[in-house]
């Protein structure tokens, strides 16, 4: 125990990694395919789409940190249970402070709150990451991968904002541009969930045709 | 033709490897095979030879489409100059129609085609004659007064996500003509449905008070049974409706076509004819609307029912591949459509639907279909 390890630097090579990878190569919805449901159902709208990357954040984070903090000492036969038990409190805590601050945003999200607790994200990171890492690095890990989830999120629902409402976060920019004078109309078909379905479609073969790597064999 | 032979002969170096102007050899061979049978033969392994390639059984479609398409012109003019209420001879009739249907057409070759021709350029694989049928359909399926700026963004959205993200022609898993109306049926509503957008003129208000731009299927729907047309003009198709949908004869004359050559399949076309007049048959058994209540062959003569029997569901791409298949493949277009129209109010037109609904399957039926042939030829094999 005299020698002590060489410690880590916070923002060595392999950290950043954790960090990068999700947001690109290893994107958990474009990549994993998972939480595909709420990226269907909050994308309607960027405000709501918003709110609900950042409550994923919350979740994910703290919810890595806590299960990499305990890891050493939770029994592996339960694991599962206290995952479930760490998630859903903080899925409270965020649904809480969403009705309490945001509550025309949270009528909206409607079920897809608690319905976090259910996003194979959350489990897959924890179960595939926190549980065999140190909590600096599961910090990172969540982090990276929220972030991945946000903005293929934040990217589906301002194209579906901007073709089917016409409106940026809620802005009327194809009214101040008076497009509708011209004959134009929104694309009612942007609003249903089969376009969401589409569109993170499109954002696959963007990324897959980019980096030829990525695609799979079968 | 041999002057027009020479003359591409002589340009042609140009497009070739190394040629100056070979960034645009994909629009070169697209009107190269628009004239000429291409060179280019299969070169290895060995093939079944047949005069039937891939541009005659387009062509053929293309001529059994022509009653419908005709008819579909004169019909624009007919209900055009019925709602306006004022006298017109059949060229009239003819020329207007003919003038409001080309601007659908052009910007349906223009848009389908520009797609085609760029995804060959970035793949690398040649331009064919995939579109051309499929060029001549979306006209056909839509309102005559369809904003060209919305034909044209189905027109892009069938030809990728419904087309070129599988691999182009031959590999699309859903009818690229019903993908572009099934777009344009849930983005531009207000376009696609209605009492008014099924004769020129009538949403911008330009119709007298008598006249009604309802199609048999809204009137039906709506309890309407006695405003309903008679049977001989469904049949004959002096009806709103969708451009080529609305004649019965016209689409009759274009099955024969198919049928007599070979081209679209008979199991198809009579097992969804079938499969409707039962379905409907069932429905009066149970009825208590008088929607449930209507003869089943009213069923197959509104709206578009015979023409997707006829040109969409026997799309050999997109239908089921095994015989037996087809016949359950059929059978489920026409008892869908029928069970859509008449229970579901959200829903007129049940067609359209089933049909994309049972392409997502054939391939389905199709796996049932060959696992269930191995089993029975295992069985039958004597196991020493």
């Amino acid at each position: 125990m005299s020698t002590k390890e060489e410690r880590e630097p916070l923002f060595s090579s392999k950290n950043l990694k954790l960090l990068r990878d999700p947001l690109g190569d290893n994107n958990p919805i474009t990549i994993q395919v998972l939480g595909i449901c709420s990226a269907l159902a909050v994308t309607v709208k960027l405000a709501p789409a918003v709110v609900m990357a950042i409550s994923v954040t919350v979740v994910l984070v703290v919810a890595n940190v806590v299960v990499s903090l305990f890891r050493n000492i939770i029994p592996p036969r339960i694991r599962i249970i206290f995952m479930l038990v760490v998630i859903a409190m903080m899925v409270i805590l965020v649904d809480q402070v969403l009705k309490a601050y945001a509550f025309e945003i949270s009528k909206q999200l409607s079920v897809f709150v608690g319905l976090i607790i259910t996003n194979c994200i959350i489990m897959g990171r924890l179960e595939g990451f926190a549980m065999a890492n140190k909590p600096w690095p599961s910090f990172l890990d969540g982090l990276g991968n929220s972030a991945g989830y946000g903005w293929i999120l934040i990217v589906v629902a301002f194209f579906r904002e901007f073709l089917g409402s016409g409106t940026i976060y809620g802005y009327p920019v194809m009214e101040k541009l008076g497009v509708y004078n011209l004959g134009y109309e929104n694309n009612g078909f942007m609003i249903l969930p089969p376009m969401a379905l589409i569109t993170v479609g499109i954002i696959i073969w963007v990324q897959r045709s980019r980096n030829k790597e990525l695609i799979e064999n079968n | 033709m041999k002057s027009l032979r020479k003359q591409i002969d002589k340009i042609k170096p140009h497009f070739l490897e190394g040629g100056k102007l070979h960034i645009f050899h994909s629009l070169f061979d697209a009107l190269e095979v628009l004239v000429f049978v291409p060179d280019r033969v299969t070169s290895r392994g060995s093939h079944i030879r047949d005069g039937i390639d891939l541009k005659r059984v387009m062509i053929t479609v293309f001529i059994a489409l022509m009653p419908a398409l005709l008819f579909g012109v004169y019909n624009i003019g007919l209900q055009h100059f019925n709602s306006i209420g004022m006298e017109a001879d059949f060229w009239q009739m003819f020329w207007f129609g003919l003038l409001k249907f080309l601007p659908l057409l052009i910007v349906s070759y223009g848009v389908g085609l520009g797609i085609e021709i760029i995804f060959a350029q970035i793949k690398g694989h040649e331009v064919n004659e995939g579109y051309f049928v499929t060029g001549l359909l979306i006209p056909l399926i839509v309102p005559v007064d369809i904003p060209l700026w919305q034909l044209t963004i189905a027109i892009v959205f069938a030809v990728i996500i419904g087309k070129e993200v599988f691999g182009g022609t031959g590999m699309n898993i859903l009818n690229p003509a019903l993908v572009a109306r099934a777009f344009l049926f849930f983005s531009y509503p207000a376009w696609m449905s209605g009492d008014l957008v099924w004769v020129e003129g009538m949403i911008d208000g330009g119709a007298v008070d008598s006249f009604s731009g309802a199609t048999p299927l809204a009137l039906a729907a709506a309890h309407n049974i006695e405003s309903m047309p008679s049977v001989m003009s469904m049949v004959i198709g002096t009806i709103p409706g969708s451009i080529g949908e609305t004649s019965f004869i016209a689409i009759m004359i274009g099955a024969a076509i198919l049928l007599y050559t070979g081209v679209g399949s008979w199991k198809i076309i009579l097992s969804t004819f079938a499969g409707g007049f039962a379905m409907a048959l069932f429905m009066n058994l149970v009825a208590v609307n008088p929607f449930m209540e209507l003869p089943a062959h009213y069923h197959l003569i509104m709206g578009g029912f015979a023409f997707g029997a006829v040109f969409m569901a026997t799309d050999p791409v997109s239908g089921a591949q095994t015989e037996t298949g087809k016949w359950i493949y059929g059978a489920m277009i026409g008892i869908l459509a029928v069970l859509i129209r008449v229970l579901n109010p959200a829903f007129p037109e049940g067609m359209m639907l089933a049909i994309l609904f049972m392409n997502v399957f054939a391939p389905l039926i199709d796996h049932y279909i060959v696992e269930a042939n191995i089993k029975r030829r295992l069985k039958r094999a004597t196991v020493k």
